[in-house]
C-alpha cells in the first residue's frame, strides 16, 4: 500500500493534507482546476484524487490526500495517507486546516511535522473565523511551528495565489528538520533508547524518521511494529522490538497510564500552547447560538428530526428517478434510432446481416446501456454533494444511527440502501460517503437485495398474470424479502469477514455550510466520468458477449433454443428443477437478466415467440408456470446476480475481483436456495 | 480496563451537563480515535443532545461538534466522579 508509481522526477510533487469538511477539496479544486483525475488506491477501496497545477511555466503534480483526523494505523484513510508522505516523499505538503476549528487540527499538523514533512499551512476559512470573532495571528503560528502560514478562503478563492507561491518556494529550499516535541523526561528517555537502536540499523534508518518511529514504537502503533518484525535479516530489528515492549512496559509502571495516552495528551498539550500564543482572542465562553445550533435544533429535533430526514430522502429519490427518467429514455431511444439507421445503412451497402445485428444490438445498444446510467449519476451526485458540502449528511447519519445500527449497519448506510430501490449503481456508488471500510463493504455487497426499478416490470408481469387478484402483496412481498434477506447477510458478512474490524461512530457534526456550485459541479463531472472509464467497458464487453451468445452460430433465431444461448439454457435448465421452473426458457431469460433486469421480460416474450407485448400470453399459454413456480421464478429474479451494470460498478467501488466474484457468487447461491425452498415448502403446504 | 465503580462515564452525563475527561477505558482502535479526535483526559466535554431515537449522542469538545453512540460513550470516564 502506499508505494504508488512515482511521478517522472522532473515533475515535483505537492499533496494536500487536513481533517475532514475543512475544505480540502476545494483548495485542490482551486490549484487544479479541471485537470483532475479520479482513481483508486492500489487494493484499497480509497479514492485517489490526483491533478495538475500549472504555475509560471512548470508543471506539479497535486495529489489529494484522504481527509483524515490522524495518522495511526487502525483506518485505512490514514494509513495511506501516512506511507504517501513517508515513501513517495512529496516535495511539499500543503495542510489546509479550519481556522474556526485550530485545536483540534492542529493535531494532524503536528503528526505531519513530527514526520518531518515538509508542511505548508493553509490556513483556511479565515472569514468564517473572522465573523465568529477568532483572531488568529498567521505570523505568530508561523514563527511557532517554523513552516510558512497562509491565511485562505478557499470558496472565494482568496489566498490562493500565495499559497502556490508559498509551496513552490518552499520546495526549494531545504527539507526542514521534523518538529520535536518536549515529551517528558521519562518518556524522552525511552526515545533515546529507541533512536539509538533505530540509528545503528541503516535498513530501517533509511526508511523511517528514527525520532517518529521511536514514538510510533512507544504508542505500540501495530502497522509500524507489523513492519518492523518483517525486517527479519536484520537482527537488530528484533532488538528494537524487543527494546520498545520493554520500555512501554517500564512507562506504563512508572506514569500508571499506557504510553499512547501519554504521548497523544503531551501533544494536545504542546497544541493548546500554540492556541494560547497565536489565538489573541479566543471566541466568548458565553453559550452564542450560532446558525448551525439553530438549525440544528429542528433537524435533529426530537420529534421533527426523523420526519425532516425521510421527507429530504424521499425528495432526493423522486427528484433523481424521476428526472432521471425520460432523459435517460431520450437516450436509449436515440441510440436504438442510431443503431437502427447504422444497420439499415449496412443493409443497404450490402453487408451480411449478422454484422448488421452486431452493429445495432451489440455495439450501439452497448453504449446505450452504458448511458442510461449517466443521467441517475449525476442527479444523484448533484445532491449527495448538496448534502455533503451542506452538511446535512453528518445529521442524516446521527438521526438514522440508532435504526441502522441495529442492523449491523451505520447510519450513513441509508441513503445507499434506500438509492437501491431505484437503481442500484448509482446507490452503490453513493456508499463513498461512508468512512468506515468494513461500513462500506457490507452496504456495496447487500445493497443488489433492495429491489430496484428495472426489476419491477418483470414482477408486475408474472404477478399480473398469476396473482390478478393479489398483484400488490406480492410485489410488496418481493421488496419485503429483499430488505430482511439484506439484513441477515449484513450481520452474517459483518460476523464472518469484519469480525475484528472495529467501526466507530465518533463522527464530526460539521457547521452548516453553503456548498458552492464550482464543487457541486465538480463532483457530478467525477462520478458520471469514473463511472463511463471504469464500468463502461465492463458492461460494453458483456453486453456485446450476450449479443454473440444469442445470434450465433449465424442464421439461429434471436435467443432460440438452438442458439448459443438457448443450449447455454438448456445445461442450466435442470438445475432450476428443484425451484420449479427447470426449462430452458426461463434459464435464457435469466442469462439476458444479467444485461438489464427489465430484459427478462423481452427475452420471456422472444423465447415463447410472442413478442415483449404479449410477454404475459405466452408465458400463460405455455404451459410452463404455476402460480407456485412464478412466484418462485420473481424470488430468483430478485436476488440472483446483480445486472452487469451493478456489477461493474462493485468492481469500481470495491477495487477488488475478487469481492465482485463473491457478490456475484452470494447472490446467485442464495436466489437458488431461496427460490428452491419457496418451491418446495409451498408444495408441501398444498400450493401449486 | 473497566470503569471504576462509583464513577461517571459520558454516558451518565444528562443533556447540557459537562464533565472533565478523566481516563478512556476504550479498546484500542476506539481509544485512538476519540483520542485524535480530542477526547483526551483533561479535555473538557459538554452534552448537547441526543439523536431523535436517543442515541447516539452529540456533545461539544474542543470547540466543535462531536457525535458519538452510547455504546462508545460509556468508555469515557468523567469527572466529578
Amino acid at each position: 500500500m502506499g508505494a504508488t508509481v512515482k511521478s517522472r522526477p522532473e515533475i515535483q510533487t505537492i499533496a494536500l493534507a487536513g481533517n475532514l469538511n475543512v475544505g480540502k477539496t476545494c483548495i485542490f479544486n482551486a490549484l487544479t482546476g479541471a485537470r483532475q483525475y479520479v482513481g483508486n488506491w492500489p487494493g484499497v477501496t480509497v479514492e485517489k484524487k490526483e491533478g495538475r497545477l500549472i504555475h509560471e511555466g512548470r508543471t506539479y503534480h497535486v495529489i489529494d490526500l484522504p481527509g483524515t483526523y490522524s495518522l495511526s494505523a487502525y483506518s485505512e484513510d490514514e494509513v495511506i495517507a501516512r506511507n504517501y508522505i513517508l515513501f513517495d516523499k512529496p516535495h511539499v505538503v500543503i495542510n489546509v486546516v479550519d481556522a474556526t476549528n485550530l485545536e483540534r487540527n492542529l493535531y494532524l499538523t503536528t503528526l505531519l511535522l513530527e514526520m518531518g514533512a515538509n508542511v505548508v499551512m493553509a490556513l483556511n476559512m479565515m472569514d468564517e473565523a473572522q465573523q465568529r470573532n477568532i483572531e488568529i495571528d498567521p505570523n505568530r503560528l508561523s514563527q511557532l511551528l517554523g513552516i510558512p502560514v497562509v491565511p485562505t478562503v478557499a470558496t472565494r478563492n482568496q489566498g490562493i495565489k500565495e499559497l502556490i507561491a508559498r509551496a513552490v518556494e518552499r520546495m526549494a529550499a531545504p527539507s526542514p528538520a521534523p518538529l520535536k516535541i518536549d515529551y517528558g523526561k521519562d518518556i524522552e528517555g525511552e526515545i533515546e533508547k529507541l533512536q539509538e537502536l533505530i540509528e545503528k540499523t541503516p535498513v530501517i534508518k533509511d526508511r523511517y524518521p528514527s525520532r517518529w518511529l521511536a514514538l510510533k514504537l512507544l504508542e505500540g502503533d501495530r502497522r509500524v511494529i507489523e513492519e518492523i518484525k518483517e525486517i527479519k535479516w536484520d537482527k537488530n530489528a528484533e532488538k528494537i522490538l524487543i527494546q520498545a515492549e520493554e520500555s512501554r512496559r517500564y512507562l506504563s509502571e512508572l506514569l500508571g497510564d499506557d504510553p499512547e495516552t501519554l504521548i497523544v495528551d503531551r501533544r494536545y498539550g504542546f497544541i493548546a500552547g500554540l492556541v494560547r500564543e497565536a489565538v489573541k482572542k479566543k471566541p466568548g465562553v458565553e453559550k452564542r447560538l450560532t446558525l448551525s445550533d439553530k438549525i440544528d435544533a429542528i433537524v435533529t429535533h426530537r420529534y421533527l428530526g426523523l420526519p425532516i430526514f425521510l421527507v429530504a430522502m424521499w425528495a432526493v429519490f423522486e427528484l433523481t428517478f424521476r428526472l432521471a427518467e425520460p432523459l435517460s429514455e431520450w437516450l436509449e431511444e436515440a441510440f436504438g434510432w442510431l443503431g437502427e439507421a447504422s444497420a439499415g445503412w449496412l443493409a443497404s451497402m450490402g453487408a451480411p446481416e449478422i454484422l448488421a445485428s452486431f452493429v445495432k444490438d451489440g455495439l450501439f445498444g452497448g453504449v446505450g446501456a452504458v448511458l442510461v446510467f449517466i443521467p441517475p449519476i449525476f442527479l444523484l451526485f448533484f445532491f449527495i454533494s448538496l448534502l455533503e458540502d451542506s452538511g446535512y449528511m453528518a445529521r442524516g447519519a446521527y438521526v438514522m444511527d440508532r435504526i441502522m445500527h441495529s442492523f449491523g449497519l451505520h447510519g450513513k448506510s441509508f441513503i445507499p440502501m434506500l438509492l437501491g430501490f431505484g437503481c442500484n449503481v448509482p446507490a452503490i456508488m453513493a456508499t463513498r460517503t461512508l468512512e468506515n471500510r468494513s461500513d462500506r463493504m457490507i452496504t456495496i455487497l447487500i445493497n443488489p437485495l433492495m429491489s430496484c426499478m428495472a426489476r419491477l416490470p418483470v414482477y408486475l408481469l408474472f404477478a399480473m398474470t398469476f396473482f390478478p387478484e393479489h398483484t400488490g402483496i406480492v410485489v410488496f412481498s418481493l421488496y419485503l424479502l429483499g430488505i430482511l434477506l439484506a439484513i441477515l447477510m449484513g450481520r452474517l458478512f459483518r460476523a464472518l469477514f469484519f469480525k475484528g474490524e472495529v467501526a466507530p461512530f465518533v463522527m464530526e457534526l460539521p457547521p452548516y455550510r453553503m456548498p458552492t456550485a464550482k464543487s457541486v459541479l465538480i463532483h457530478m463531472w467525477d462520478r458520471g466520468s469514473a463511472f463511463i472509464r471504469k464500468a463502461g467497458t465492463i458492461i460494453l464487453a458483456v453486453v456485446i458477449l450476450v449479443w454473440a451468445l444469442a445470434n450465433l452460430p449465424v442464421g439461429v433465431e434471436y435467443a432460440s433454443e438452438e442458439s448459443w444461448l438457448g443450449q447455454l439454457g438448456s445445461v442450466f435448465a435442470p438445475l432450476f428443477q428443484p425451484a420449479g421452473f427447470g426449462h430452458w426458457q426461463a434459464a435464457v431469460a435469466l442469462i439476458t437478466g444479467i444485461l438489464a433486469k427489465e430484459a427478462v421480460v423481452g427475452t420471456l416474450g422472444a423465447v415463447y415467440g410472442v413478442g415483449e407485448e404479449k410477454a404475459h400470453v405466452g408465458i400463460l399459454e405455455s404451459g410452463h408456470w404455476t402460480p407456485l413456480s412464478a412466484y418462485a421464478f420473481l424470488v430468483m429474479t430478485l436476488i440472483y446476480i446483480p445486472c452487469v451494470a451493478t456489477i461493474a460498478v462493485i468492481r469500481r467501488e470495491t477495487n477488488s475481483w475478487k469481492w465482485t466474484a463473491f457478490a456475484v457468487a452470494y447472490t446467485l447461491v442464495l436466489g437458488w436456495i431461496t427460490a428452491v425452498l419457496i418451491y418446495q415448502v409451498g408444495r408441501l403446504l398444498g400450493f401449486s | 480496563m473497566g470503569i471504576k465503580e462509583g464513577c461517571k462515564t459520558l454516558k451518565d452525563l444528562q443533556k447540557g451537563e459537562r464533565g472533565k475527561v478523566v481516563r478512556i477505558a476504550a479498546p484500542g482502535p476506539l481509544r485512538r480515535r476519540l483520542m485524535d479526535m480530542g477526547v483526551v483526559p483533561g479535555a473538557e466535554i459538554t452534552v448537547e443532545g441526543a439523536a431523535p431515537l436517543g442515541d447516539p449522542i452529540e456533545v461539544t469538545v474542543k470547540g466543535y461538534h462531536l457525535t458519538l453512540r452510547r455504546e462508545e460513550a460509556q468508555f469515557i470516564e468523567v469527572e466529578p466522579c
